[in-house]
């Protein structure tokens, strides 16, 4: 067993773990954080994308013992319960931009850490390139890519990062 | 996932001693490789050792007229350093090219040159710009790196501290993708350095990353996609799978070495060569 430490979503975690547990499990089933879902679990899909550091990572190939240490943000922690959502997730809303809304975590979380990366004023080419790594099997990814820009836009006038 | 026994160690030394005390055990940095084969059980390390927190292993810095590229580099931080850009500018859009983004934020160099998958990126961009690949023992030079298949020379308590690019003139990478795994179909790195000109092939060959000296010594005349026309590779040695056949692929290697060389004579000779 291995003891980590870490921070998820802004709270202070302890835990004793069997090192072969995944990040996504040990959010899942530890956690019960179940809004990080597992989709491939291959790495491919990206319905497992969590921020680590602030950077996206796909949790289903990231061991929970290498968290140790340190900042993870999952798909709960982008807005507090009972608060208005997050812009990205308001976008998403508004703009139809899920249909079962299995991949919509690992997409939200990706565009979030997108905006971070490339700002408020996203070209549809660079959304479309930056989704890469998320599969959505639903919409035809129109959807998504317009809620992606609009957004990034509405991220700039908030207070949620 | 099997059982294993982690360890997180401070140092290269440190690295080192527990692969020596540890039989069959593995070196781990951004897992992006290991992680998935673990997962499907096609190995088992007893114990993995954690590079990932050993301090002053990522960094990227020129050294005289050498880019030097530490081990633990995510393909994101290369992709996006001023200082590839500048230097190197091929090896940033190779960075680049790697997966996705959450996939470049966790993949490391070291950790790609040490699997030596086939169907690899940076394999190519070393053999073509002649890298000197550093370990804790000794400096290798990527012909005696290679060893074909997912092998390498590194011995098993070797561990590759960073990766030394001498700057080429010009030098360009094309990639031709496997739609579904972001993997080289095949991928194509021309050099052109101050005493010869390098093209060095990836995902084609059934041995691993290599050289087509045919081209080579075509571009070192000429360099110029002109000096390419007419000539082609052999299929023999080259792998055929369900995403195409050797012939394919020898049919690519040509395509895609000039489009290489299309795109390195575009760019401007770099400053610091």
């Amino acid at each position: 067993m291995a003891k980590i430490s870490l921070v998820v979503n802004g709270n202070p975690v302890n835990a004793n773990i069997d090192p072969r547990t995944l990040l996504v499990q040990f959010l899942r089933e530890n956690l019960r954080l179940t809004g990080t879902h597992v989709g491939c679990d291959t790495s491919q899909c990206g319905a497992c994308v969590v921020h680590l550091d602030g950077k996206a990572v796909k949790a289903c190939t990231t061991l929970a013992v290498m968290a140790d240490g340190h900042e993870v943000r999952t798909i709960e922690g982008l807005a507090a319960d009972g608060a208005p959502l997050h812009p990205m997730q308001e976008a998403f809303r508004e703009h139809h931009g899920l249909q079962c809304g299995f991949c919509t975590p690992g997409m939200i979380m990706t565009a979030v850490d997108l905006v971070h990366r490339k700002g408020h004023d996203l070209s549809d080419h660079t959304i479309r390139e930056e989704l890469e790594g998320n599969l959505c099997r639903c919409t035809g990814y129109q959807n998504i890519v317009q809620s992606i820009a609009a957004g990034a836009k509405a991220m700039a006038k908030s207070d949620l990062a | 996932m099997y059982e294993f026994k982690y360890h997180r160690p401070a140092t290269v030394r440190q690295a080192a001693n527990l692969l020596l005390k540890n039989e069959d055990a593995k070196v781990i940095a951004g897992g992006h490789t290991l992680l998935p084969v673990m997962k499907q059980r096609l190995a088992s390390p007893p114990h993995l050792v954690d590079l990932s927190h050993i301090e002053g292993l990522d960094g990227i810095e020129m050294k005289g007229r050498s880019l030097v590229i530490g081990a633990t580099a995510t393909h994101n931080s290369v992709a996006n350093s001023a200082i590839v850009g500048e230097a190197i500018p091929a090896l940033a859009e190779l960075a680049g090219l790697i997966g996705d983004p959450a996939v470049r934020h966790k993949g490391t160099i070291g950790g790609s040159l040490a699997n030596n998958d086939p169907t690899a990126d940076y394999p190519a961009a070393c053999l073509a710009l002649g890298a000197t690949i550093v370990t804790n023992k000794r400096r290798l030079k990527p012909e005696e790196f290679f060893q074909g298949l997912f092998t390498t020379s590194l011995e098993s308590d070797e561990i590759i501290t960073k990766v030394m690019f001498p700057v080429p003139k010009k030098a360009a990478y094309i990639k031709f993708r496997n739609q579904a795994s972001r993997y080289a179909l095949v991928g194509v790195f021309v050099a052109k350095r101050p005493s010869d000109v390098r093209v060095a092939v990836t995902g084609a060959g059934s041995e691993g990353v290599f050289r087509v000296t045919s081209f080579e010594e075509a571009l070192k005349k000429r360099f110029s996609p002109k000096a390419l026309d007419g000539m082609t590779v052999p299929s023999d040695g080259l792998n055929g799978d369900l995403h195409g056949s050797a012939e394919y692929r020898a049919h690519l290697i040509a395509v895609l070495a000039r489009r290489a060389v299309e795109a390195a004579t575009a760019k401007p000779d770099a400053s610091v060569a």
